[in-house]
């Protein structure tokens, strides 16, 4: 009780001091340049002061908050990668020279281009095939809110849902885990799925698809509706079949959307981190970037500087998609 | 769409395709759900898809203690019942490891020096012996039994109390409703600003934000850690604060909001907004009055992004509040769980539906807006 | 209530380009203005620039004899009304006209009184509680107004306020406009349209703009009567004047010019000794040219091309041998006519109009 009602107090406090801080400084503002009454020419110089001021009252605080959290930080792992494990002496570029010699590196990297490869390819091909399919049938909407139910789980939640799914029994033991069920149903030999090599990143791949496919065909779902009728109807009369209209008239008109839902994806996929963590910990050649870098930072008391190099490639490997997003942005904001 | 493809035998398949799907999609969780209410001696040695048949168990259980023995006639006899609170039926039981299923139930089984020991059906037991019994422990009993469905919420019981669930429930809820506020407060007046606002270095900031938009939160981790560390040190407070983790969601949180908000505000009519400007209000009325109610859509759905992401949220959490007990937040917990407690499906299943519970309420009553502002962010 | 007096005002974008270039006007007390002209020549950015919502690049804005330019639109002491209309959607009909007295701290009382005065007006009343979209366009067209009227703002200013409605509903409205300056004699407004029959039927004054220059002011029967220029002539009255290259042959009071080898026209136009020989435009409106029986009663003949059978009106689409363009003749009530048919067209000499090479109207 005594935690409830602390909890509810700090709760208050933090959403009570943010809106302190809008209402203060605004109603400020206008006290001290007031310019709703008064002479003319006196209101008007307010005005142009007070429409100086205004924007950074608005944006203060975002815009210390976006420095603090992420500007900062990214700077300042650029200089970490330069330092020792606790972040006091210059090295140079040993760092770097021991990411590029260790096997974990290159374990994490080809892990993490199969998850880069895999996993928004196939949601993004799950979710239009279910989107093209769903919109056709009159209990489309339950079958895609079904699907689209995992986006709500946690990935550590999905992860016990799924390591319940690849449970291993050994011996002559009934199985409880639903894929040996099966495979031991069809006469196969059980597995202790996640201890496969190569293999087992696949299966864990299968968790993010399962999560993220949802995202995808809400998306295109919406993108597939926004076609014009028109367009599909003169391709019905021009004599195209079902397949031929999927992949030669409304694909192409969703390009631009399958684009942003797959880099979408792509992004969370470089920061994919609980799945690994509570699988396998990288153990058994499931290594990813993410996890390495957590592992960097805080195992052994933590070493900084090597847990930034991981983070940089991170960084780097997304800075494509960046720039990519910033021109689309820019494009959007001048058709205004 | 195609009015002509309504009845063609294509339909059917695409019916059958979809429930297909949907079946696999739901079925992960819904084994999740149905383990976590099953008893947890069933749900270790059958599969949950099983839970609506009897199983049949293999059960080990010790008899009454030398202590509680009575004498009839020239006979030293303990009884006891081995299925006390279980309506299972016994159908085969035995004294030694060796056998376990010698004897039917009901039959009388000789054991050593004239011992008898006879099991019914419905669980009871009488162990007789011609001389007193000695020692402390009770004869081990071996029997197979059929055990008929069982669903409990002692699972939940067990992890809410036991094993601290619930304290984690509220750390999670201290956690996830300040760090839902907060940002949306924050980026709304930002977004207005973006959108609506005349003011030099507007369109950097705008690019500024769909840059960070895609800076993965892991490069933020050393040097605000550092500087936490600093910080706690200053104010003499440690480093892992709830204000803290607050703040660290709403700096991570921003720039999909700013970038969600300015999207949809910026969208809003611009008359209107001249309307008000001519009207005499200022920028704080018009983002009062007219911006606020008017972008209730998308408030909410971002709220509904914020809240389901810092409730699943474990690295955030893991980083800025740390793993001691009074502060673990939900999927921490379960994380500790996995570790701790691998193999005890009934505590893993019942934990982890008590972590995606919330969230999955949240989700389903307020789908709607979920959707409303995914296709704000991506769909142009 | 105000004059309103713009000199030398400019509007340039931040990409450079010149929307308004140079315009000076005077506005006075009580005036309906219309600014009319085709969709893109700046007729919003001008109305805006009053109102304050768009800055003023270079001139000066005067708003009863002082200078507004750098005073914020609400203190303009003017109202504006949107195309889109622009009603408040989450606000009753009420909240929406009472949104400017709140913001102006205005007491509750006076507030209340102002509201039902302006709903009683626009016959709004029965409306008060309701939101915006459970209203009809016309009804929110009329709450747009009344918003606009319980400021009492010196100049009201309409930025297309029809061009949402239907045919029907555009008239009716009009009129209503028409009998709200009725009552209001004292206030200024000024109303920007594209659509040249709301500028006939409502302004004192019309100010018709082009590609961001003045092309002509005056009231209503001047523009249609004397055209200061082609464009003018063009863009007032439907269908559009006749223009028909010529040349002057003789000058004088009575300038007589050639639009073809064999047809040459005299007209009560002065000209200078100075224009004889030069190139020029000879326009006439299609309802002042008559079907005559014989060549000898009219100055032109040609082959009827088209027949447009409008019902109150025949339009006859004419091909004359010379001229390069159809000159279109509009007779009254319908007409046997046919397609193929010759027919004679005749007109007053002092209806016709003559502009120089430059497309500049001579004094007549
Ligand atoms: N914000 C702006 N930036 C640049 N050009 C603009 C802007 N607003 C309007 N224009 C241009 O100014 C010209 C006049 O626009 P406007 O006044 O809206 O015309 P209209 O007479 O149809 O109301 C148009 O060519 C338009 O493209
Ligand atoms: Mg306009």
């Amino acid at each position: 009780m005594a935690q409830l009602a602390s909890a509810l107090v700090t709760m208050l406090l933090g959403v009570l001091g943010c809106a302190v801080y809008f209402y203060g400084s605004n109603i400020l503002l206008d006290k001290v340049f007031p310019t709703k009454s008064g002479p003319a020419q006196k209101v008007a110089r307010n005005l142009r002061i007070s429409n100086t001021i205004r924007p950074w009252l608005f944006l203060g605080p975002a815009v210390l908050l976006l420095t603090f959290y992420l500007f900062y930080p990214v700077i300042d792992s650029i200089r970490l990668s330069f330092f020792d494990r606790s972040g006091d002496e210059f090295v140079g570029i040993s760092n770097y020279v021991w990411l590029f010699g260790s096997d974990e590196f290159f374990e994490s990297f080809r892990n993490n281009m199969l998850w880069l490869i895999v996993v928004p390819t196939a949601a993004t091909f799950f979710g239009l095939v279910i989107a093209t399919m769903t919109d056709r049938i009159w209990w489309g909407n339950i079958a895609k809110s079904l699907i689209f139910m995992p986006m709500a789980i946690s990935f550590i939640g999905a992860s016990v849902i799924w390591k319940f799914i690849y449970d291993f029994r050994s011996g002559g033991d009934a199985q409880i885990g639903l894929l040996n069920a099966v495979v031991v149903f069809f006469g196969g030999e059980p597995q202790n799925w996640i201890t496969i090599p190569f293999w087992n990143n696949f299966f864990l791949m299968i968790i993010l698809i399962w999560i993220q496919t949802g995202f995808a065909m809400v998306i295109l779902s919406a993108a597939l509706r926004g076609i014009p009728d028109e367009t599909i109807e003169a391709a019905v009369l021009d004599g195209a079949n079902g397949v031929q209209i999927f992949f030669k008239i409304m694909v192409p008109q969703i390009w631009g959307t399958i684009a942003v839902v797959w880099t979408t994806i792509t992004i969370l996929v470089l920061k994919v981190f609980d799945i690994v963590l509570a699988m396998t910990n990288g153990q058994w050649d499931t290594q990813v970037l993410a996890n390495q870098m957590f592992d960097w930072m805080f195992r052994g008391g933590g070493d900084f500087g090597r847990g930034a190099v991981v983070a940089i490639v991170i960084m780097v490997l997304v800075i494509p998609i960046m720039i990519w997003n910033i021109k689309r942005a820019n494009a959007e904001m001048e058709g205004r | 769409m195609i009015a002509s493809s309504k009845r063609s035998p294509l339909t059917y398949l695409v019916h059958a395709t979809v429930l297909f799907l949907v079946v696999i999609w739901t079925i992960p969780t819904a084994g999740l759900f149905v383990s976590s209410i099953r008893d947890k001696d069933q749900l270790s040695v059958s599969g949950w898809w099983t839970a609506l048949s009897t199983s049949e168990q293999r059960i080990v259980d010790r008899a009454n203690g030398p202590k509680t023995q009575t004498q009839e006639g020239d006979q030293f006899v303990i009884r006891g019942n081995l299925l006390t609170n279980s309506s299972a039926v016994i159908t085969q039981f035995g004294f030694s490891s060796l056998d376990p299923e010698a004897f039917a139930a009901g039959t009388l089984a000789e054991m050593r020096n004239g011992q008898t020991l006879q099991v019914m059906a419905n669980g009871d037991y009488a162990l007789a012996s011609p001389a007193q019994w000695k020692g402390s422990r009770g004869q081990r009993i071996f029997y197979t039994a059929e055990v008929p469905p069982r669903f409990t919420l002692d699972n939940y019981r067990e992890v809410l109390s036991a094993e601290g669930l619930g304290q984690s429930f509220l750390n999670s809820l201290t956690v996830t409703i300040p760090a839902t506020i907060i940002p949306i407060l924050v980026a709304a007046f930002a977004a207005y600003a973006l959108a609506w606002m005349r003011f030099p270095g507007r369109a950097l900031l705008v690019a500024a934000v769909v840059g960070l938009l895609v800076v993965p939160l892991q490069m933020s981790l050393i040097p605000l850690l550092k500087s936490y560390n600093l910080i706690g040190e200053f104010f003499g407070v440690g480093s892992k604060t709830y204000v803290g983790i607050w703040l660290a969601h709403t700096g991570f949180g921003l720039p999909l909001a700013i970038y969600l908000l300015r999207n949809y505000i910026a969208g809003l009519p611009s008359e209107i907004i001249e309307s008000a400007r001519v009207d005499g209000a200022s920028d704080f009325d018009i983002f009062r009055k007219i911006i606020l109610p008017l972008s209730f859509p998308a408030l909410a759905s971002f709220a509904i992004f914020q809240f389901l992401w810092v409730w699943n949220d474990l690295l955030i959490a893991m980083v800025f509040l740390g793993n001691n007990e009074e502060h673990l937040v939900l999927t921490g917990q379960l994380r500790e769980l996995l570790g701790s407690r691998g193999g005890n499906w009934e505590i893993l299943t019942a934990s982890a539906f008590i972590t995606i519970i919330v969230p999955l309420c949240v989700f389903f009553s307020l789908q709607r807006y979920l959707v409303r502002g995914l296709l704000a962010g991506s769909v142009k | 209530m105000a004059d309103v007096k713009l000199t030398h005002v400019k509007k340039i974008y931040s990409n450079k380009v010149e929307v308004l270039k140079d315009i000076n006007l005077d506005i006075k007390k009580g005036e309906f203005i219309v600014f009319v002209g085709p969709s893109g020549c700046g007729k919003s950015t001008l109305l805006r620039m009053i109102s304050g919502l768009e800055e003023i690049s270079a001139g000066t804005l005067e708003i009863d004899g002082q200078v507004v330019n750098d005073i914020p639109p609400a203190l303009r002491g003017i109202a504006m009304v949107f195309q889109s209309y622009a009603l408040y959607p989450h606000m009753s009909v009420y909240d929406n006209m009472a949104f400017s007295l709140q913001i102006a701290k205005v007491g509750k009382e006076s507030i209340d009184q102002q509201v039902r005065k302006a709903a009683d007006m626009l016959q709004l009343t029965p409306y008060l509680d309701r939101l915006p979209k459970a209203l009809s366009g016309g009804q929110r067209q009329r709450v747009a107004i009344g918003r606009a009227i319980v400021r009492r703002p010196k100049v009201f200013l309409f930025d297309e306020p029809l061009s949402n409605l239907d045919a029907a509903l555009r008239v009716a409205t009009r009129m209503e406009i028409a009998n709200l300056k009725d009552s209001m004699p004292d206030s200024t407004m000024i109303y920007v349209t594209h659509d040249q029959v709301e500028a006939m039927t409502l302004a004192d004054r019309i100010v018709l703009l082009s590609a961001g220059n003045i092309e002509q002011v005056g009231s209503p029967l001047d523009l249609y009567e004397h055209p200061a220029n082609v464009f003018v002539a063009k863009f007032i009255g439907s269908p559009a004047m006749n223009v028909v290259p010529c040349r002057i042959e003789k000058t004088g009071e009575q300038t007589q010019v050639s639009l073809s080898s064999t047809v040459m026209v005299e007209t009560p136009i002065i000209t200078g000794s100075s224009e004889q020989a030069k190139a020029a435009f000879f326009g006439i409106r299609p309802e002042d040219l008559l079907v005559v029986a014989t060549e000898a009663e009219g100055f032109l003949s040609g082959q009827v091309t088209f027949v447009e059978s409008l019902g109150e009106a025949t339009l006859l689409y004419v091909t004359v041998p010379g001229c390069e363009e159809m000159v279109i003749a509009k007779q009254a009530g319908t007409l046997k006519t046919q397609r193929g048919d010759t027919v004679h067209l005749s007109a007053l000499p002092e209806k016709m109009h003559l502009f120089d090479d430059k497309e500049v109207s001579y004094r007549r």
